[in-house]
C-alpha cells in the first residue's frame, strides 16, 4: 500500500483535497441555517479584500470630485439651462400626473387597497463584487451597522438592482436581479401578466411562468409585483426585448433590466417599507361612490312623516325630478362612513374616465334633505352647471341640486356648455386636487 | 537506448521555476481583488478570469501537481467565499485545473504562446464545464451556460493570458 501511495502521490493528493472539499460542500447544502448566519472564511475574505476596495474607491472619488466640482466645469452653464428647461416641463407635466394618481388614488380607497410605501433608504456605494460572471453578486460599503440586514431591496434611481443576502460589520452582498439564482415577483406594466424574473445564462434577465397563450409585446415594462414581499409593488425592472415560444407551457420573454447593472456607482438599499391603506385626497374633488351614486339612478329617502300630511305611497317617486337632467344633491362623506347608499354605489361598477369631470358638494350637504324638499316642492331648487375643471365649490345650501349635461360630462379641460352659466366662485386653479 | 535518451533529455529541459514567496501570495490576491473590483464597477468585464488564469501560471511554472493542487484549492476557496455560491464551487474547479495545468506543463514546453493561449481556452472551457457540474450536480442549483458567451471567454481569456504570462515571467526565478 505504501509503495502504491508513493508512486501515486499526485494523484492521492488530488483525491484527498477534492473529497475535503466535496464533504464541506456536502455539508453545507444539507445543513440549513439562519440568514443572518455568515461562515468564516467569507468574514475573513471580505474582511480583508473590502478595505482595499474601499480605499481604492474612495481616493478615487476624492480626486474624481476635486477635478469635476472645482476644475472642469466647461458645460455647466449650458447643462444649468437646459436643466431649467426640463424643470419646467416637469412641473406642468407633474400638475398632470398629480390629477392622474388623485384619481388612482380615489379608485383605490374604494376597493381597500393596501398600497406599500418606500419610507426610508440608505444611499452605498458599490466597492466591488464576486468576481465572477456566473455570480451576480455585489459588494456595498454599508453593512450592520447602518441597519442593514438581508432580503433588504437594492434599487437606483433608474430601477430595481437587487437584494441584500449578506451583512457584514461594514459592508453588505447583493445579490442582482440578473443572477441565475435571484427570483424576483414581477408584472407586465399594460398587459398584467404576473410572473418571476430570473437572470439567463447571458447576463440578461428573463420573465419566466408566462403562459404561452399570452400575448406580449417587446417593449413594455416590467415592474415588480410586490408578492415577493421584498420590493415594493410598482417599481421599474426593465423592458421587454424579446418573446418566443419557450419549451413547455410558457413564453420566453427577454428582459432589459432598467437599471445599468454593469455600471453601478451608488444604490439605495430600502430600509424601510410602510404598507397603508390607501385613503383618498381630503380635499379631493368628488368621491367615486358619491359619483355612482350621482349617476345612477337611486331610490330616495322617505321623507319624514308631519302630522297632518297625507303621505300616501308613491308621492315622493311622482315628485322625484328626471333623473338626466336633475339629480338630488349627494353628500361628500368618508368611505369608510356607515351612512346608507344607493345599493348600486358598488366599486364594480365605476366607470373609468367618468370621474374628474364632476362637481364638488361639500360635506353637510344633505341629500336626504334636498331630495325630500325637492320632492315635497317646499323649497325651489337652486341650478348649479356642472362645469369641467371644477375643483371646488361653494357650500351650497340644503335642497340645492346639480344639474350634469346628459348624457355625460365632456372632456376634461373643454369649456363649458354654452348657455349654462358657471358658479360664481368657481375660479380655483385645478391644483388644489392634488393630494397631499 | 537512444529514443530513451532524446526524451529524459527533453523533459531535463523544462524547467523548473519557483516564486518568492511575497510573489506567490501577492499576485492571486491581487488577481482576486481585482477581479472583484473590476465586476463591480464594470459588470461585462467579468468574462475575464485573472483567478484562473494566475492558477495556471503558477500551476505550469512550478510543474508540481501537488503545489498546483493547493494553489487552485486555495484561490478557488478565496474566490468562492466572494460569491454566493456555497463555499467549495470555485475551489473544486480549480484545484482540477491546477492539478491538470501542472500535469501538462510537466509533459510540453508552454512558453510558446500559441501553446499558452491554446491552454488557457481548453481550461477556461474546462473549467465552466467543471462549474456547471458541480452547480447542477452537487448544489441542485439550475444554472445554465451559454455557448456564445462560453466561446467568446475562452478567447479573451486565452489573450489575456498570453500578455500577463509575459508580465508574470519577469518573476521566475529558476531552481
Amino acid at each position: 500500500v505504501e509503495n502504491v501511495l508513493k508512486r501515486h502521490v499526485n494523484l492521492v493528493a488530488l483525491v484527498v483535497v477534492l473529497m475535503a472539499q466535496a464533504i464541506g460542500l456536502a455539508y453545507q447544502i444539507r445543513v440549513k441555517r439562519g440568514p443572518d448566519d455568515v461562515r468564516l472564511i467569507r468574514v475573513w475574505t471580505v474582511g480583508v479584500i473590502a478595505p482595499i476596495e474601499k480605499a481604492v474607491v474612495h481616493t478615487g472619488d476624492f480626486f474624481g470630485d476635486i477635478w469635476h466640482n472645482y476644475f472642469y466645469l466647461r458645460s455647466v452653464r449650458l447643462q444649468n439651462e437646459r436643466l431649467s428647461d426640463e424643470n419646467t416641463r416637469l412641473r406642468l407635466e407633474q400638475v398632470r400626473l398629480a390629477e392622474d394618481a388623485s384619481q388612482a388614488q380615489r379608485l383605490k380607497a374604494l376597493l381597500k387597497f393596501k398600497e406599500q410605501y418606500v419610507s426610508a433608504t440608505l444611499p452605498a456605494e458599490v466597492i466591488g463584487g464576486s468576481g465572477s460572471e456566473l455570480s451576480r453578486v455585489i459588494y456595498i460599503d454599508k453593512g450592520s451597522r447602518e441597519g442593514l440586514k438581508p432580503d433588504m431591496a437594492v434599487i437606483n434611481a433608474t430601477g430595481v438592482v437587487g437584494k441584500v443576502i449578506r451583512v457584514f460589520p461594514t459592508t453588505a452582498q447583493v445579490l442582482e436581479i440578473n443572477d441565475q439564482t435571484s427570483g424576483i415577483g414581477a408584472i407586465l406594466e399594460t398587459s398584467r401578466l404576473q410572473g418571476i424574473l430570473k437572470g439567463a445564462p447571458t447576463g440578461e434577465s428573463q420573465l419566466n411562468y408566462v403562459m404561452a397563450d399570452e400575448t406580449v409585446k417587446p417593449g413594455e415594462r416590467v415592474l415588480t409585483s410586490g408578492g415577493d414581499h421584498i420590493f415594493p409593488k410598482g417599481l421599474a425592472i426593465g423592458t421587454v426585448t424579446s418573446v418566443k415560444s419557450g419549451e413547455g407551457l410558457f413564453l420566453n420573454i427577454r428582459v432589459r433590466p432598467a437599471a445599468n447593472l454593469n455600471r453601478l456607482e451608488e444604490v439605495l438599499v430600502v430600509t424601510k417599507i410602510d404598507e397603508r391603506d390607501v385613503e383618498a385626497p381630503a380635499e379631493g374633488p368628488k368621491r367615486a361612490a358619491d359619483i355612482l351614486a350621482e349617476r345612477l339612478p337611486s331610490v330616495p329617502a322617505k321623507p319624514p312623516e308631519q302630522p297632518g300630511a297625507a303621505a300616501k305611497p308613491g308621492t315622493t317617486e311622482t315628485a322625484k325630478p328626471p333623473a338626466t337632467t336633475r339629480r338630488p344633491v349627494v353628500a361628500h362623506e368618508p368611505a369608510t362612513a356607515a351612512t346608507p347608499k344607493p345599493a348600486s354605489t358598488t366599486p364594480g361598477t365605476a366607470k373609468p374616465g367618468t370621474i374628474g369631470t364632476t362637481n364638488v358638494v361639500p360635506a353637510g350637504s344633505r341629500r336626504a334633505a334636498g331630495a325630500n324638499e325637492a320632492a315635497t316642492g317646499t323649497t325651489k331648487p337652486k341650478t348649479i352647471t356642472d362645469t369641467p375643471g371644477a375643483a371646488t365649490k361653494p357650500k351650497l345650501p340644503a335642497g340645492t341640486t346639480i344639474t350634469t349635461p346628459a348624457p355625460a360630462a365632456p372632456p376634461k379641460g373643454s369649456a363649458a356648455p354654452a348657455g349654462q352659466k358657471p358658479p360664481a366662485s368657481d375660479n380655483k386653479p385645478p391644483s388644489e386636487t392634488t393630494p397631499q | 537506448v537512444s529514443t530513451q535518451n532524446i526524451f529524459y533529455t527533453s523533459r531535463e529541459q523544462l524547467e523548473v521555476y519557483k516564486f518568492a514567496p511575497l510573489v506567490i501570495f501577492v499576485v492571486p490576491l491581487l488577481a482576486i481583488g481585482m477581479q472583484s473590483f473590476i465586476f463591480g464597477r464594470f459588470g461585462w468585464l467579468a468574462i475575464i478570469d485573472l483567478p484562473l488564469i494566475v492558477t495556471i501560471f503558477f500551476s505550469v511554472a512550478r510543474r508540481s501537481p501537488v503545489s498546483g493542487l493547493a494553489t487552485g484549492c486555495v484561490i478557488g476557496l478565496i474566490q468562492d467565499a466572494l460569491t454566493d455560491h456555497p463555499i467549495g464551487v470555485y475551489g473544486i474547479c480549480k484545484s482540477i485545473i491546477g492539478f491538470a495545468a501542472s500535469s501538462i506543463g510537466a509533459k510540453i514546453d508552454v512558453d510558446n504562446p500559441g501553446s499558452r493561449f491554446l491552454m488557457t481556452f481548453v481550461f477556461y472551457i474546462v473549467h465552466q464545464g467543471l462549474f456547471l457540474f458541480i452547480m447542477r450536480g452537487m448544489v441542485r442549483a439550475e444554472v445554465m451556460l451559454s455557448w456564445q458567451r462560453l466561446l467568446v471567454g475562452a478567447v479573451l481569456n486565452g489573450i489575456i493570458a498570453v500578455i500577463l504570462f509575459a508580465v508574470l515571467d519577469r518573476f521566475k526565478q529558476r531552481t
